[in-house]
């Protein structure tokens, strides 16, 4: 449990460090605390404590979910390297709420106690709500972090709400306690039922589930790149770490009444975001939908619940936050690019399909890094996301969920088509994009990221094995 | 281990011609191919003809789940891998006189491309196929789009987004058919619970002894054969196909035409019959219809065609479908037939295609009507294209007539008036191919053919070894029939049994 302890003090430390007049120090700063947090998370390696009065449970799983947490948060703050030449950014209160909110996640993701795990998702939703308006100036991004705000204020008083009617029911917030009552079986309370429903819909208010999802692109489109890439990756795989083990402890005895909901939840989630992301015109917002859109194939994993769907959502998210992030410092880079060179009205940059036009020409670095960024999320043989969801597809088989994979197979050959405009705006469209200068750490970020997604698209068994 | 070697080489080939700038990317790929050529050509002549698939590998790829990287020849691949490993050097030839931008990545493609093909031709773990069956519309996709005419980025969006959205079924039959192997059932819904039973498997062969239910046959005949459908294709799934064709630089064309589209008639004959037999038995007669639509449809439209491209594209469309039927005829012939005339086709369509290039080359047009003339001043230019031509209108002697007449009496012995229908395929396919001969090589020359340059160099470097190989298939078929047909018997027990 050392991480939780570490990245507090941690986040604290960077606050301090703030002070300074020189900003160089705290982008090394920020990335050696999550190097030594993602350290120590494995001194539990192989064995299962309970810490804190039993109100949290490490265990191999959780330890990996948070290793992909930590993994995510180095690159997002790896690529966050123009804050610290933005005279009106504050670099050392980003880090350290980012920090902050990696102690929320990995509360939620190792809760054995309800209250721990509402209180890991307000202390990762705060650090959200901040981050989200941390572009002061700018309209939009007030907008979203107030719609975020708002929203979520709603949602967690649903799941408080949720937690109550259990503890209720069961007497407990305890997973182990609410489990042994399920598990009697006989005469489950009706107070049960209604509390894991107002649970569920908190939780898949987070991962930004249909029909919970109508925040989800205002405020991904107005937040910072930067902060949309760690909500979209870091916020959704806590997320889904906590229903993993919400429904596959404690509830695995009532699935015959939850499956159904939550399989009619990830049919609506794959329609909602593959469909609406066709239709739009702005690459942020596009991914904003693709993000529901992974929702959906996540939930699908989590409907089945069988053996395979704690690999599936693993590797899922894995491949998930690799071509996601590497996919938006993509687009921080060409649309600082772009606002540099031209004159924007409205003072935004150009976030459209065609800021990527012709891009690969000049950069074939970027242009490959997105390629396989996009075929990657489009579940393309050969990078890690077909494997992923390949994964959560058999996951469904095994269950013999068929209506629902028909549905998520129609859905990903939607989604193919949204994925290739990007690539088809950088290879094949004539842009004016000049050569983009890029630091060589960011660099190195990118091509680890794709040089990962391409190993795991081949040799899946990398990292099989580990739960 | 050769296997492995016709798999990975390619891969190294192209990686390394990556790297290299300028033209002379062109000299190493061609090295390259033909490198791979004396690989497939070395299978081919150390083949002994069983059943049994050789020069295999097999590796743990997914060892939890039973999923193998796994691969070997048998009669049925080997026809494929020779033809993969026969036209790629040639197609890199053809291109020799194009100056295409980029030319590393485009060649580097080509060998991507390559390396793809042999992997669905030999894999033997359903998974893997479905890899490598992707895996290979990636390069042919870049190919398309990047050098392809004017109208080329919606026409391969179309391409790539039909062909994997019918891929895709066939990933989820291929997943339910993993889980009806071993033993294993679904473990109670607690996580950590330990696993009963015998392990799953996707080994191809483990698919073929599976006791299906004929309902479940039913619906996994349609997930295969929109994918495969799609991807030949048959009438009605073809839409992408004459767009495709005509838009893509004429290497990315003959990759598609002469060998990509005999992943689905190969994939049929590999994956369907033997896995679903009673779903083909109940549905085969209405997939035969369709690929009967097909033959008279494309060869309707081929004899109406202005432009050369588009005019061998709908006959490429006619001739697969003629294919498709001898398949699911589910006889000796009709298969040994199909797996002859994929050779065959893919030399002659190639050829074909070439020949489109040349004329395009020199007069800047494909269009009929604007042609004509040119024999007058090419001898040789005549005499290959008369001879590919009638390869591939299936005179006998040349390569199509063994194949076409081994189709014939496939369908034919399935049901009469199919066959006669089909036989239409003869004679259309000489009315067009014949009329397009006459208006591009014979008649008056025009401003634009007159002074035609025979052809020369590396041009009948390319011609030279397919004329060959129309007449060595057609005068001599039992080198490459008595390959195939242990593996065809084989197969057929699983049907029949």
């Amino acid at each position: 449990m050392l991480p939780i302890v570490l990245l507090s003090v941690f986040g604290i430390i960077l606050l301090f460090l703030g002070f300074q007049k020189s900003r160089a120090v705290l982008l090394p700063a920020c990335l050696l605390f999550i190097v030594v947090a993602l350290a120590t998370t494995f001194i539990d390696w192989n064995k299962t404590y309970l810490y804190f009065n039993g109100m949290l449970l490490m265990n191999n799983l959780a330890m990996v979910f948070i290793a992909i947490v930590l993994i995510s948060a180095f690159m997002v703050v790896a690529l966050s390297g123009h804050y610290l030449e933005d005279e009106a950014a504050q670099p050392a209160e980003y880090y350290a709420l980012l920090l902050f909110s990696l102690v929320g996640a990995i509360m939620m993701i190792t809760f054995e106690n309800l209250i721990m795990l509402f209180v890991g998702i307000e202390i990762l939703s705060v650090a959200m709500y901040i981050l989200t308006g941390s572009d002061k100036h700018n309209l939009r991004s007030n907008e979203a972090a107030i719609k975020y705000f708002l929203m979520g204020a709603f949602a967690t008083g649903i799941m408080l709400f949720g937690i109550a009617l259990l503890y209720g029911a069961t007497g407990s917030f305890a997973v182990s306690g609410i489990a042994g009552y399920v598990g009697t079986g006989s005469g489950v309370s009706l107070l049960l039922y209604m509390g894991l429903l107002l649970l569920l819909i908190g939780v898949l208010f987070k991962v930004s589930a249909a029909p919970f999802h109508f925040w989800t692109p205002d405020v991904y489109d107005g937040a910072p790149t930067l902060f949309t890439a760690y909500m979209s990756t870091v916020v959704k795989t806590a997320g889904f770490a906590a229903l993993l083990r919400l429904l596959s402890l404690p509830f695995s005895g009532v699935y015959g009444f939850w499956w159904v909901i939550l399989a009619v939840i990830t049919a609506l989630t794959l329609v909602a975001g593959n469909v609406t992301a066709v239709y739009q015109n702005s690459f942020k917002r596009m991914m904003a939908y693709s993000s529901i859109s992974h929702a959906g194939y996540l939930l699908i994993g989590l409907a089945a619940l069988t053996q395979q769907s704690r690999q599936a959502l693993v590797f899922y998210s894995l491949a998930y936050s690799l071509a996601t992030i590497s996919a938006f410092g993509i687009l921080l880079l060409v649309a600082r690019e772009r606002s540099m060179n031209q004159l924007n009205t409205d003072n935004r940059s150009d976030e459209s399909f065609d800021a990527f036009n012709g891009l690969a020409r000049k950069n074939p670095l970027l242009g490959f890094v997105m390629a396989v960024s996009m075929l990657s999320l489009a579940g393309i043989p050969l990078t890690a996301g077909f494997w992923g969801k390949f994964m959560v597809f058999s996951a469904a088989a095994e269950r013999g969920m068929i209506w629902l994979l028909v549905v998520a197979v129609l859905m990903s050959a939607v989604g193919i088509y949204y994925y290739l405009r990007v690539v088809i705006a950088m290879y094949f469209r004539e842009g004016s994009m000049e050569s983009i200068r890029i630091a060589p750490f960011y660099r190195f970020v990118l091509i680890a990221a794709t040089v990962l997604t391409i190993a795991l698209g081949i040799a899946p068994g990398l990292i099989q094995g580990l739960v | 281990m050769l296997t492995l070697a016709l798999i990975l080489f390619p891969i190294v080939a192209a990686l390394f011609v990556l790297a290299i700038k300028g033209e002379s990317a062109k000299q190493v790929a061609f090295g390259a191919a033909l490198i791979e050529l004396v690989l497939a050509a070395y299978a081919f002549v150390q083949f002994v003809p069983n059943a049994q698939s050789q020069f295999g590998f097999d590796y743990p790829w997914l060892a939890s789940g039973g999923i193998r990287f796994t691969a070997g020849i048998d009669g049925i691949s080997l026809l494929l891998v020779v033809l993969t490993g026969l036209l790629v050097p040639l197609i890199i030839l053809s291109a020799f006189r194009q100056q295409y931008d980029r030319p590393s990545a485009f060649y580097a493609l080509i060998l991507f491309m390559q390396a793809a093909l042999m992997g669905v031709f030999t894999a033997r773990d359903a998974f893997l196929f479905y890899l490598f069956f992707e895996a290979a519309l990636i390069p042919i996709y870049f190919l398309a789009a990047m050098w392809g005419g004017e109208n080329r980025i919606p026409v391969t969006l179309k391409f790539f987004v039909y062909t994997i959205f019918g891929s895709l079924f066939m990933l989820l039959g291929i997943i339910y058919l993993y889980y009806q192997t071993g033993s294993m059932v679904a473990g109670p819904p607690v996580a950590g619970a330990p696993a009963i039973g015998a392990a799953h498997s996707s080994a191809i062969a483990d698919f073929y002894t599976l006791n299906l239910s004929p309902a479940a046959q039913g619906w996994l005949f349609w997930a295969f054969f929109i994918a495969f459908a799609i991807k030949m294709p048959v009438f009605p799934f073809h839409t992408w196909q004459p767009d495709t064709y005509v838009e893509s630089p004429t290497p990315a064309t003959m990759l598609l035409a002469g060998i990509m589209l005999k992943m689905g008639v190969y994939g049929v004959i590999r994956l369907m019959l033997p896995i679903v037999p009673a779903g083909v038995d109940v549905w085969g007669t209405t997939a035969m219809v369709l690929a009967i639509i097909g033959i008279v449809y494309g060869s309707v439209i081929a004899i109406r065609q202005r432009d050369m491209k588009r005019l061998i594209a709908y006959s490429s469309f006619a001739h697969v479908g003629l294919m498709a039927a001898g398949v699911f005829s589910q006889t000796a012939n009709g298969l040994q037939g199909a797996l002859v005339q994929m050779l065959a086709h893919g030399i002659n369509v190639v050829g074909l295609f070439f020949v489109a290039e040349i004329i395009f080359s020199r007069t800047n047009s494909r269009m009929l009507d604007q042609l004509g003339g040119i024999t007058r001043t090419t001898p040789k230019l005549t005499v290959y294209f008369m001879i590919i031509l009638l390869g591939s209108v299936a005179l006998p002697l040349t390569n199509g007539f063994v194949g076409e007449f081994l189709l014939l009496s496939g369908v034919f012995s399935y049901n009469n008036w199919l066959g006669a229908i089909a036989g239409l395929t003869i004679i259309l396919g000489a009315v067009y191919m014949l009329r397009m001969y006459q208006k591009s090589m014979f008649g008056t020359a025009s401003a634009r053919t007159a002074g035609f340059a025979d052809v020369s160099g590396s041009e009948s470097w390319v011609l030279i070894p397919l004329v060959v190989m129309v007449f060595w298939i057609g005068m001599y078929p039992n080198t490459f029939l008595k390959l195939t047909e242990p593996a065809v018997t084989n197969l057929l027990q699983y049907i029949t049994g």
